[in-house]
């Protein structure tokens, strides 16, 4: 699998530094040599990308010591490099992990960070492309992929309401005497609105406060935290249903809402007017219906100035 | 040194790094500590808790910067995007200095998210010093390289690490933030005397130590950050504060993070060392009576 954005190393490494693109070039063979997937045994590939050996390859740029060959120094920082993206990844994704089980989830994982290596200086946005990937490649997790592309999405969506941006929260004043034709809103950067034919939020949650019972259970004396810590989660039955993602008062969220409040929002979040907001969630919805989930909304600071 | 322009001619003591497991402690119970080191990557988000508990946390207590993706040594340029949230997080912190490591990890904007070793050649400390001063020109803030631990050495290296720590920071006019533990952890590693590396820096730049615990394995020692510091730790400190003056010294304890009492504990014991090194580097006469904010650590701030 091609790695998206890594650029071809040089065919050898260079002898001497001289020039700004011998460093380029050497920084380039280094990190092709991380980047390859590990072993099955978490040893590095053996194989560099031309086929010759990689023991060749890596003593062709790293000196060996008396007790470690060039293979085995770059060995140390090509796990390093797995474990420690795997980690982050492990830690993002209680959900998915639970569906898939320890050992698909890994494997998922490797095939994921194979494919699309870090493009951020920060570690908090690695996990931002798997639900695309899981879309993309199917085969590691099918027959769930829908669900598990399902999870992913509402597991990213947490990560960009815990730190996304918040921009000035709208007030009553800022509405002003625009009319609900002109009036425009936006929601707030940190906000992910997902529809989603499974009950996603709880079953995270019900994972989440497994794995809260587990932690606590390693330490407890009676049995009864014991059992319910090992229970398998079920998985969640098919319904349709509408969540915000969202932050209140620097706490995480996610609230169900109703299919017609869901279309309002989607309109008002792709930047149509107030009033065609209100068309979109239907004919059937009442004006008074409409003023509560606005006043709430209002309240929660979901809408910031556009 | 204690307060030098490398770092803004503070004399902060001994400091801890602000870790997730003891935010609740700090912000409850408000312990004395005199200052604390954050990851700069961890607050350079844009909004949320982080900064949240980052501006609680600024109300009570210095803190100073320290970075781990600016990747001086990395062929690549600054990227924009980084140095401008940097740049709003040096506005929010007012550190009086900025440090990340002399190292590299990316290359044409893929991250490994590591602290790979340079191959020390002229060149690179050219190329990296350059770097260092593009960063600092845009953040107006003095920066501070670190040395890192390593595992591996390139063939094409034409010097010792320390001649090229040496190299970058002559270069560049910048400071140092010796860490010792990575100094043993390589000298482990590569086979060379740690002492000899302490005195072949330029002293006169360091602004700031680190010290941390590390783990053996058979053939190498690797720099975990998850145990105390180790005797030959603590015993090249007290030879760098000798050398270099008493100056702001860090305790990073990253995995298995113990209370927050512990770590602090831990970072103490530095005071031993710092006592020894101002009695070696006094006179015995006309000694003054300096006092310093170390021997009284203030509550919070």
């Amino acid at each position: 699998m091609k790695a998206v954005g890594l650029k071809s190393p040089p065919r050898r490494a260079p002898k001497k530094l001289a020039t700004d693109a011998d460093l380029r070039a050497l920084q380039r063979m280094m990190m092709h040599a991380l980047v390859q997937p590990l072993t099955a045994d978490d040893d590095l590939a053996p194989t560099w990308r031309d086929g010759r050996p990689m023991a060749e390859v890596a003593a062709e740029f790293i000196k060996p010591n008396e007790r470690l060959t060039a293979f085995e120094r770059l060995q140390i920082y090509s796990r390093s490099y797995w474990f420690r993206l795997i980690d982050c990844v492990y830690d993002d994704s209680p959900g998915l992990r639970a569906l898939l089980g320890e050992e698909r989830f890994g494997v998922l994982v490797r095939a994921y960070l194979a494919k699309y290596p870090s493009r951020s200086f920060t570690l908090r946005n690695l996990s931002g492309r798997l639900a695309q990937f899981i879309r993309e490649e199917p085969r590691w997790t099918q027959p769930r992929t829908a669900l598990a592309h399902a999870i992913a999405r509402f597991e990213w969506a947490q990560t960009v309401a815990f730190d996304g941006e918040a921009r000035p929260v709208l007030t009553p004043d800022d509405l002003g005497g625009t009319p609900p034709t002109k009036l425009r809103l936006a929601l707030q950067p940190y906000i992910s609105l997902i529809a989603t034919e499974w009950p996603v939020d709880d079953y995270v949650l019900a994972v989440k406060q497994r794995d809260a019972l587990r932690s606590e259970a390693s330490n407890a004396v009676d049995r009864a935290p014991r059992v319910a810590a090992n229970k398998k989660v079920p998985l969640p039955r098919r319904a349709k249903i509408y969540i915000v993602v969202h932050r209140y008062q620097h706490t995480l969220y996610y609230k169900r809402v109703e299919a017609p409040a869901f279309r309002m929002l989607e309109a008002l979040a792709a930047g149509k007017s107030l009033a065609h907001g209100v068309a979109a969630a239907g004919p059937r919805v009442k004006a008074e219906q409409v003023r509560d989930w606005f006043a709430t909304w209002m309240e929660l600071g979901w809408f910031a100035r556009r | 040194m204690p307060a030098n322009r490398f770092n803004g001619f503070t004399d902060y003591g001994i400091g801890l790094g602000l870790r997730v497991p003891h935010y609740q402690h700090i912000l409850e119970k408000k312990p004395t500590c005199d200052w604390f080191e954050i990851i700069s990557e961890n607050f350079m988000v844009d909004g949320g808790r982080p900064l949240h508990v980052l501006d609680q946390i600024l109300e009570q207590y210095r803190v100073v910067q320290h970075g781990v993706s600016m990747y001086f040594g990395s062929a690549d340029k600054p990227d924009r995007a980084h140095l401008k949230k940097l740049k709003a997080l040096v506005k929010r912190t007012k550190t009086p200095w900025l440090s990340d490591h002399l190292c590299w990890g990316s290359v044409d904007g893929t991250y490994t998210h590591d602290l790979l070793p340079m191959p020390y050649t002229f060149s690179a400390a050219r190329r990296t010093a350059e770097k260092i001063k593009q960063v600092r020109d845009y953040l107006e803030v003095p920066i501070c390289v670190e040395n890192v631990s390593s595992y591996a050495e390139f063939h094409v290296s034409e010097m010792t690490e320390w001649e090229f720590l040496a190299e970058v920071v002559e270069r560049a006019d910048c400071g140092i933030l010796l860490d010792v533990n990575n100094i043993y952890v390589s000298a482990q590693n590569h086979s060379f005397d740690p002492y000899a590396y302490v005195n072949g820096v330029p002293l006169d730049r360091v602004a700031q130590i680190h010290v941390a615990g590390h783990t053996k394995f058979e053939k190498y020692i690797l720099d975990t950050h998850d145990h105390p510091v180790l005797d030959p730790v603590w015993k090249l400190y007290a030879h760098a504060i000798r050398g270099a003056g008493v100056t702001a010294t860090l305790l990073e304890w990253d995995d298995k993070i113990p209370s927050f009492d512990e770590v602090h504990a831990e970072a103490l014991k530095a005071n031993e060392f710092i006592a020894g090194a101002r009695a070696a580097r006094l006179p015995k006469s006309n000694a003054p009576a300096r006092t310093s904010r170390r021997a009284v650590p203030t509550v919070g701030r």
